[in-house]
């Protein structure tokens, strides 16, 4: 029914399998979207957050989202910038990755800004953000670079949508798409410049926190380290997160999407800044807990108690941080399937423990010695709106692989027959 | 403790006496009745009912008979490095460069809760719900302090609204200073063994410019440097090495 919608030379499922697939993620965008309603309706009495957790999962979700979504600007800029202006050797094999990239980068911000409409007490108020913005809160420039960078995004995704076969057939659209894809290198450019600020900003936002000494960290010039600590982990992350979604797709699809010198390259590059992200975590940890920590009065086990004990900084830095990086690094280790997919799998959940704890753990520890330490735990309205956002971003990747050209190496890769023929990439009928 | 540093307009300020506080609760109650401050169906709920002031109860943690007990009123801070105002992405909350007070822009503020994240002394209170005065206490409701709508932050202002009025009566008077009990909140003056002082720190001759030079007088969480303008006095050492964190061996 929709055959005249689905890419030249490539094959897809029937509708019939594919609608019973999208109403599995309907289900939980409907979930999402009813918590959404009750807390737009009756208020966030909904959540479980409280005068301690002013911030809760919604905002764990956000860190780390943003975070994983890194890989579309990252994997941009390492294609467009500097394999345009240094003669980069994996210019191809980033190629092959980077729409996919872009269409992970788009859900994760959209799903994030979405969120944040829900989080915040006063919705409709959300726009004096941008019309009374205080531009010494951090918040003000992760809001103002999210809502460009959102909007670049969507510029990076438009040529790949009007790439569509139908969409193409219409000449104003299709010369439209092909403009945009010629200076696609601008907006990488513009993208690199937001997320770096952005990303940072994030960390930012909990480095300043001089009444919170878990999180507050000094810094250079205005930035605490966790700014650039956020930087260099949403690239370590988002590069193995983009291989995850990917290797995600293959085994849904049951075909090789990309070839496996991609996986390997992107492991490669997420390793080499895992590592280097890790070393820097470690020194930047003994500094705040020799330093800030000392000078506010406090002790390392002032902090880790009860749910949130020093078990998290050992999951965070030595299992998911310093494991992962040796996986990816090591050549023999990320050739082998299997390691590669613990390797990636393990440097994302990583990273969320980071936000996790930047957020959580940060609310959870009494300041005041007389104050006790608390705990917190979603409620089905938070998960629904978290989880629908999950659903959201699988959704809109399915429907972008299965009628836009996404994966440029598969055509190549699986060759469709029709009668003894091989259909090309064009589209064109030749004898196999 | 740091030295007060005397700069130009008035630096409002609060000393509260704990050897002399009984934990009785009248100021927040007067606080509360005074600023509008609405109810839930559940006032159990502690982690999410509005006290703009709140009281502590804390123990010296030793057996009977050796126990003593103080309680901390705790009303916003009012810190001179207040770490709630730069933080607010909307610029809903600042603080005053002629009074020094801390206030919220509740009509402008959009309720991301930045702020309770940065304030350790959790003075800062969202609304979960809807504000709920119940049959007969709507009479009650003081036409000169807004009332707080659903998913805003409020807070402590120190009565912000009863310096507007003394100001007002003292302009009509030819006057452009305040004496120093013109102007006082109302847990000040509810206090029933006035525990709480009040006035200018600006001012040498007001009585809590006198009292922080005690050497009993202190301010919670000194060491962050948030610079509360709420200073705290007990001759009880127990209680002012309770005030903030200390390693071992560090608090004399």
């Amino acid at each position: 029914m929709d055959l005249a919608l689905i890419p030249n030379g490539v094959q897809r499922c029937s509708l019939r399998t594919f609608v019973p697939w999208m109403v599995l993620w309907l289900v939980l965008i409907a979930w999402g979207l009813v918590s959404a309603f009750l807390c737009f309706y009756k208020g966030l009495n909904q959540t479980n957050m409280n005068h301690y957790f002013a911030f809760g999962l919604w905002i764990v979700f956000d860190l780390s989202v943003i975070a994983l979504g890194a890989g579309a600007f990252f994997t941009g800029f390492l294609t467009h910038i500097i394999g345009e202006v240094f003669i980069y050797p994996f210019r191809e094999n980033l190629k092959a990755i980077v729409n996919a990239a872009v269409v992970i980068g788009f859900i994760c911000y959209s799903a994030a800004i979405a969120m944040l409409a829900v989080d915040i007490g006063q919705p409709l108020r959300g726009w004096f953000i941008f019309w009374h913005a205080n531009v010494h809160s951090m918040l003000t420039e992760v809001s103002f670079c999210i809502t460009a960078y959102l909007g670049v995004l969507t510029i990076e995704y438009l040529p790949l949508i009007f790439s569509n076969r139908k969409l193409k057939e219409i000449p104003e659209i299709d010369i439209f798409g092909n403009n945009l894809h010629h200076i696609v290198a601008l907006f990488a450019a513009a993208g690199t410049f937001l997320s770096f600020f952005h990303q940072g900003s994030l960390g930012g936002m909990f480095g300043v926190l001089f009444g919170r000494p878990f999180a507050f960290r000094e810094g250079f010039f205005i930035w605490p380290w966790t700014f650039f600590l956020f930087i260099h982990s949403s690239i370590a992350a988002g590069p193995s997160f983009t291989l995850l979604c990917v290797w995600i797709a293959q085994k849904a699809t049951g075909k090789e999407l990309v070839k496996r010198s991609v996986f390997t390259l992107l492991a490669k590059i997420s390793g080499w800044l895992l590592a280097t992200y890790i070393i820097l975590k470690i020194v930047d940890t003994v500094a705040w807990a020799y330093g800030v920590v000392p000078r506010a009065g406090m002790s390392l086990t002032d902090f880790y108690q009860e749910n949130y004990g020093i078990w998290l900084i050992i999951a965070e830095i030595g299992i998911f941080g310093i494991v992962p990086a040796i996986i990816l690094i090591t050549p023999k280790f990320r050739e082998r399937n299997y390691l590669l997919i613990i390797g990636a799998l393990m440097n994302v959940t990583g990273i969320v423990f980071n936000r996790f704890v930047f957020t959580i753990q940060t609310l959870a520890i009494p300041v005041m010695p007389f104050d006790k330490f608390m705990g917190y735990f979603p409620t089905w309205q938070e998960w629904g709106i978290a989880i629908g956002s999950i659903g959201y971003g699988i959704l809109l990747f399915s429907l972008s692989y299965r009628y836009l050209p996404v994966f440029p190496q598969e055509a190549e890769m699986n060759p469709v027959e029709v009668l003894g023929k091989v259909v090309t990439d064009s589209g064109a009928i030749k004898r196999s | 403790m740091k030295k007060e540093k005397y700069t130009k307009g008035n630096k409002y300020g609060m000393v509260i006496d704990l050897d002399k506080c009984i934990g009785c609760g009248i100021c927040t109650i007067a606080c509360a009745s005074e600023n509008n401050v609405s109810v839930l169906y559940d006032e159990s709920d502690k982690t999410r009912n509005i006290t703009w002031l709140q009281i502590y109860m804390v123990t010296n943690g030793k057996e009977f008979p050796e126990t003593e007990v103080v309680y901390i009123p705790r009303p916003c801070m009012q810190c001179d490095n207040p770490p709630c105002v730069p933080v607010c992405p909307a610029t809903a909350t600042r603080k005053d460069p002629n009074t020094r007070i801390v206030s919220q822009i509740y009509t402008r503020c959009i309720g991301c809760r930045y702020c309770m994240a940065a304030c350790p002394y959790h003075a800062r209170y969202f609304n979960w719900f809807d504000p709920l005065f119940p049959e007969g206490m709507d009479r009650y409701l003081s036409p000169e302090v807004s009332p707080r709508m659903r998913g805003v932050v409020e807070k402590c202002t120190f009565c912000h609204h009863r310096l507007m009025r003394a100001k007002a009566k003292a302009y009509a008077e030819g006057r452009r200073d305040l004496k120093e009990d013109e102007y006082i909140p109302a847990c000040v003056q509810a206090c029933p063994t006035k525990a709480i002082t009040f006035g200018d720190l600006n001012k040498p001759k007001h009585k809590v410019s006198k009292l922080i030079k005690s050497p009993y007088a202190f301010r919670l969480l000194e060491r962050l440097n948030t610079e509360p303008k709420v200073y705290y006095m007990s001759t009880k050492n127990w209680v002012r090495r309770m005030a903030d964190n200390y390693l071992e061996g560090e608090f004399k």
